[in-house]
């Protein structure tokens, strides 16, 4: 009845057996202790559960747990090194980003999604990206505001260790 | 922005990092579903698919008979409890209510009231055993609007009669109580009157909205002891709930609050925390329940929807002169909406010579309704504050400055009578006409601004902390006060300013109701205010034994010492000091410590005004509506954690706008609510929004030591007649009914069917 | 959700056997942003769920003779990162980029959102328009199905037990052609529509006059209509506001909505007609600029 399931999950090999009607989100959650995922609606309308799989950013209420043999997953508690946060994390504390937190970690992992892949993102952008993550509390003015901070501090870290290369390399 | 003079303070008015943050973008934080015991089960809960309908009998075999069950509940596994009355956070109820709404006994008033729950050892097991129960109904006619229930013939949900001034009325009837407000002389206000407006509103049942659904723990030892793990906004409120509906001594139930996913007022009843503490006792194992999404929708508290009708006079110079109101609210199946505070607060922004206002509270089969941030004033909001915006308009007067004449200041006429002591309408609606926003030109054929104002009382209500230092001179502050939006850190702020040191030396931490005082919910805006009260005595308590054990240390007597700047001084001889922190290590050192504590009744609550400006556009192709820019001025007061306080401001302004424009309780026929998702229940996305400029402006209360005012609620009073005015203004119509959505839009005023 | 049992298999053949194998209680995943919310809310049984990601044919974007063909399989957002889809199938892109959130695109597939067969599928009027054929696989081999006949009833398709839907092929663009698709919705984002609407249009060379065109129009019926007299409407005719009037009215006269939570009989109608004028607009727009 349970399938075993071999996948990568924040870098670190897992290995799981999984009902076939078990969510990646039930799993993580209530087989793995990884509880950073949230379930708001268990429908795919809300993001707190968001989770990047293979790079790319999903619902882990919408994936099988099944599906993800193979695969690399990436949770909210992957996104720090260590203890040094990601700029992420560090913007939305500075930018009180936050308020009842729940929404928090999908939205962490949404933007992360986003700024992998696109840095310079503008508001327009950063807002119509984080479009399937719900925030009840904050109004998302703040969130915005610290996606946008958190990618000039990326592109500036980016800009700073290419000009080293380029100092050590001379 | 923040606008007002104010005292100079150390802590107070800067933006620390929250001490709880790193855990919450971490995910490292424990919110109600991430509690895990040892052999815990998983319940769900079978809700009535009826929105009105007797229970003839419930047959569970088959589902005990499934492998895994192991226990049932339904309402005959409740002991009766006395029809007493029963703190429920921010308002009062009925024991008995509560109880028979966290599980239907004979008869289900709405659609997802909880008819028996199934405890298993997995989720998807309890959701199979659900499925085998056999509830036996004979359906009843069902009555889903206020004023449907309010005729002598509505189906009646409960057999009993009205309450009102004039004691109890004859019939039995869905009206539960009939609220009445009067002053002044009607007749002659009118009679002055030159300009008479009178329009009728309805609002339709909204939801608080919170991302985090219900999610509750229980454990029921052998010996009695009841621990329950809940997200909540009260934990000493639920304890004394469940401990009622339970029929157990207080002293036996513990409550553990988890972090919380949002509330706004929606997670202060017991939901599931009795349900779980009995399938406990008959499993004898933990029990860990939750709701899905459309169980939040179908069975927890809405906000009323609403029936207004208020009518209102002024002389052509704009000076009001009279106002009269009737206002019916949707209560959900049993008694209690706010409707009494929209009556109160509706006209508290006005200076109103003469005035009438009728209240009823009306039972209909829809889910009991919870507090939702003001409760009850954005409703009535949207009604006056359209009236008072026609009515400048008709005398020619610019909305600003036609609120700002009529406007309460400090000797007015408060709500419930007492004049006001210092507050900032007036100055609020000068930040807004003075805003660049208000003066910047707004061009385009179906563009228009609007603004409205709001009031909320704010709430005292009692607190309680516990303060404890360590040797490095840091403070352990104990609270338990719930924290939903960074009010660890508005605290701590308060105890840092208190005694001198960093907001990053003092520890918050909230507890269960078994290691603190007794603390009311988080809720009325209260916990910065009567929290922060109780923090600061802690403070200052902490600063007298402070200054004894000095004196100790330097062979000196009190008297000659005083506490300034975050040390212990000698008043005549400033060489001999101890810093708090010296003072701490000595101390430690001595083999002592000090633990100071403190409990109030918060009294001197402030009252805090709002005034928004919105400019909006209107596609008169579709009828939707876009918000294209958005300026909140509020008074708060002394914005301790400005970053917060402006996030509470932004969020209450996005609520208020998908209550404006697409959220409500969509209904068919038979009352099943059909929207009952996060797809269909429309709130606002980060692309439906601008950012929100909030102007924090600083009134200091004269009844707080820091001069605090509530903050969270009023920021969702103004929206919803705000954006109103403002279609009004792009297109020449009057929303007199929520939500504005597109098809309302185009039916008003574009001429569809 | 009731248990189920989950199979991967490798090639067509093997998908369409266990398909055959368990009738009706076996459903295809693929993105599964609409079958497994189905499964689990109850809206659809399901005993085992046949995920069709591991065959290399349902997960193909492969040109052929100018012509598209999308696997049946192929996220929406891999379809909208394409830039050469981008160029060539502009309204493609209009559908692929407003399913769901991010969330969503990053797993759904336009294969899934037409055999979904939702009235108010995003991307349904889109593949109509365009000429999109559905290649169909069975025990007995493969046949090919126009979009257009693909949805049968609100969540039934033309499938037949034990079949699939292997990949959609969409025919080259036409020289002075142009497409664009739009969808009201409340929000901004993640609603279902109220209404959508697409067209695609084939210009004269001077650009000035409709050679021809077709219009799709979805939430306004149990399936996504081709609107074939609103064809007939552009066909022949001079671009102009009137011409555009006519097709619209002809794409209002032909929806025949309900009145639900998302919107009423007469707002659909009319929202039918207005969506109906901005994609015609869009169409030539872009028809007009494919011609430089």
């Amino acid at each position: 009845m349970k399938v075993h399931v071999e996948t990568t999950i924040n870098s670190e090999p897992v290995e799981l057996l999984a009902e076939p009607r078990q969510s990646l989100l039930e799993v993580l959650r209530d087989e793995l202790g990884l509880t950073g995922a949230k379930e708001g609606c268990n429908n795919g309308n809300c993001g707190a559960c968001n989770v990047i799989l293979d790079g790319r950013l999903v619902n882990s209420c919408c994936v099988l747990a099944v599906e993800v043999s193979g695969k690399q997953v990436v949770t909210i508690e992957g996104v720090a090194e260590g203890e040094t946060l990601h700029p992420l994390q560090q913007k939305f504390l500075e930018e009180a980003a936050l308020q009842c937190g729940i929404c928090t970690p999908g939205f962490i992992v949404a933007a992360k999604a986003l700024l992998d892949r696109e840095p310079e993102a503008d508001e327009a952008r950063v807002r119509y990206w984080l479009a399937g993550n719900l925030c009840r509390c904050t109004g998302y003015d703040k969130i915005v505001r610290a996606v946008l901070g958190a990618g000039a501090e990326m592109r500036n870290r980016a800009s700073n260790t290419s000009n080293r290369g380029r100092t050590n390399g001379y | 922005m923040v606008i007002e003079e104010r005292k100079t303070y150390r802590v107070i008015g800067t933006r620390p990092i929250r001490h709880d943050g790193i855990d919450k973008v971490t995910g490292r934080a424990q919110y109600g579903a991430d509690i895990r015991l040892s052999g815990m089960l998983h319940a769900r809960t079978l809700r009535s698919p009826h929105a009105h309908a007797l229970i003839k009998s419930i047959d569970a075999s088959k589902a005990l008979a499934l492998p895994g069950v192991k226990a049932v509940v339904t309402g005959a596994d409740f002991p009766e409890v006395a029809d007493s009355i029963e703190d429920m956070g921010e308002a009062e109820g009925s024991l008995r209510d509560l109880s028979a709404n966290v599980m239907a006994r004979d008869k289900a008033l709405y659609r997802g009231h909880a008819v028996a729950a199934v405890a298993a050892t997995s989720v998807h097991v309890a959701l199979e055993a659900l499925a085998l129960i056999e509830v036996d109904y004979e359906v009843l006619p069902a009555v889903l609007d206020v004023r449907d229930a309010m005729r002598s013939d509505a189906p009646l949900l409960h057999e009993r009669k009205t309450a009102s001034i004039a004691g109890e009325s004859e019939k039995p009837s869905n009206v539960a109580k009939h609220d009445q407000f009067a002053w002044g002389d009607l007749e002659d206000g009118f009679g002055q009157a030159e300009v008479v407006v009178e329009r009728e509103f309805t609002t339709e049942m909204v939801h608080q909205g919170y991302i985090e659904p219900h999610a509750s723990t229980a454990t029921w030892n052998s010996d009695g002891q009841i621990t329950i793990w809940t997200s909540t906004q009260g934990a000493f409120t639920i304890r004394s709930q469940a401990s009622g509906i339970l029929a157990q001594p207080i002293s036996r139930v513990k409550v553990i609050p988890t972090e919380i996913g949002g509330g706004f007022g929606g997670k202060t009843l017991v939901y599931m925390e009795p349900v779980a503490a009995i399938l406990a006792r008959k499993s004898g194992r933990p029990v860990k329940m939750q709701m899905d999404r459309t169980e939040v929708f179908e069975g927890t508290g809405p906000t009323s929807g609403s029936y207004i009708r208020i009518k209102a006079g002024a002389t052509k110079d704009g000076k009001l002169t009279a106002v009269q109101s009737y206002l019916a609210y949707e209560a959900g199946a049993y008694p209690g909406s706010p409707v009494t505070a929209g009556a109160m607060t509706h006209v508290a922004p006005y200076d109103i010579p003469n005035c009438l206002i009728d209240a009823y509270d009306v039972v209909v089969n829809k889910p009991k309704v919870a507090a939702y941030r003001a409760p009850g004033a954005p409703a009535a909001a949207f009604a006056m504050e359209q009236v008072i915006d026609e009515l400048a308009e008709k005398v020619g007067s610019d909305p600003l400055q036609f609120r700002l004449l009529n406007s309460s200041k400090e000797g007015t006429r408060g709500p419930g009578g007492r004049p006001f002591k210092a507050i900032g309408h007036e100055q609020c609606l000068r930040a807004a006409f003075e805003s660049e926003h208000y003066k910047s030109p707004l061009e385009g054929p179906t563009r228009g601004r609007g603004v409205a104002s709001g009031f909320w009382f704010n709430a005292g209500m009692r607190s309680s902390v516990t303060v404890s230092i360590n040797p490095d001179g840091t403070v352990n502050l104990i609270e338990g006060s719930t924290d939903i939006g960074g009010t660890r850190t508005s605290l701590a702020m308060q105890l840092a300013e208190t005694l001198g040191i960093t907001a990053e030396d003092v520890k918050p931490t909230v507890v269960d109701t078994d290691s603190v005082g007794y603390n009311d919910v988080t809720g009325g805006s209260r916990v910065t205010f009567a929290s922060g009260m109780a923090v600061y005595e802690a403070g200052m308590d902490m600063r007298r034994q402070l200054i004894a054990r000095a004196a100790e240390l330097m062979g000196a007597e009190a008297e000659e010492l005083e506490y300034r700047d975050g040390a212990v001084v000698h008043k005549t001889d400033e060489s001999k000091r101890y810093s708090f922190k010296q003072l701490c290590e000595r101390i430690f050192e001595r083999g002592a410590t000090v633990v100071a504590t403190g409990s109030v009744v918060g009294r001197g609550v402030g009252g805090a005004f709002a005034t928004h400006v919105v400019d909006v556009e209107v596609d008169p192709e579709t009828g939707k509506v876009d918000i294209l820019r958005y300026t909140a001025t509020q008074d708060v007061g002394t914005a301790i954690h400005p970053a917060y306080v402006e996030g509470q401001i932004q969020g209450g302004v996005v609520q208020g706008i998908g209550w404006a424009l697409n959220e409500e309780y969509y209904y068919n026929e038979p009352g099943q609510m059909l929207n009952a998702s996060f797809l269909d229940y429309r709130m606002p996305t980060s692309l439906d929004v601008p950012m929100i400029d909030a102007v924090i402006v600083e009134v200091p209360n004269p009844g707080h030591p820091y001069g605090v005012r509530g903050v969270g609620e009023v920021p969702i009073v103004p929206p919803l007649a705000a954006i109103a005015n403002a279609v009004y203004r792009a297109t020449g119509v009057r929303q007199q009914k929520l939500p504005m959505s597109p098809r309302r839009i185009l039916e008003t005023t574009f001429g569809l069917e | 959700m009731r248990a189920v049992t989950y199979l991967a298999p490798r090639s067509i053949e093997e998908a369409v056997s266990v398909l055959a194998e368990h009738g009706t209680m076996a459903s295809v995943l693929a993105g599964g942003t609409d079958v497994i919310i189905q499964a689990r809310e109850g809206r659809k049984l399901v005993d085992v769920f046949v995920d069709v990601k591991n065959i290399a044919e349902t997960r193909a974007l492969a040109w052929e003779e100018g012509g598209l063909l999308i696997g049946a399989a192929v996220p929406c957002a891999e379809i909208y990162e394409d830039s050469e889809i981008a160029s060539r199938y502009p309204a493609l892109i209009d559908s692929a980029a407003l399913i769901g959130g991010i969330q969503i695109q990053s797993r759904a597939s336009l294969g899934g959102n037409l055999c979904n067969a939702s009235p108010a599928g995003d991307s349904i009027p889109t593949l109509i328009v365009l000429g999109a054929i559905a290649v169909i696989a069975g025990a007995s081999g493969r046949r090919e199905l126009p979009v257009e006949d693909f949805c049968v009833a609100p969540g039934r398709n033309a499938l037949q037990p034990g079949e699939m839907l292997v990949a959609l092929r969409l025919p080259a663009p036409r020289t002075n052609s142009g497409a664009a698709f739009e969808r009201f919705i409340p929000r901004n984002e993640m609603d279902i529509a109220v209404c959508n609407c697409a067209a695609s249009v084939v210009l004269s060379a001077d650009g000035q006059r409709f050679e021809s065109g077709r219009l799709a129009v979805g939430a306004v019926a149990p399936t996504p209509l081709l609107v074939a007299d609103a064809s007939a409407a552009l066909e022949g005719q001079s671009v102009s506001d009137q011409t555009t009037k006519a097709a619209a009215d002809r794409v209002a006269a032909a929806a025949r909505p309900i009145t639900d939570m998302r919107g009423s009989i007469a707002q659909r109608k009319h929202l039918a007609a207005v969506l109906a004028t901005r994609v015609i607009n869009k169409a030539v727009e872009r028809a007009r600029g494919r011609r430089a």
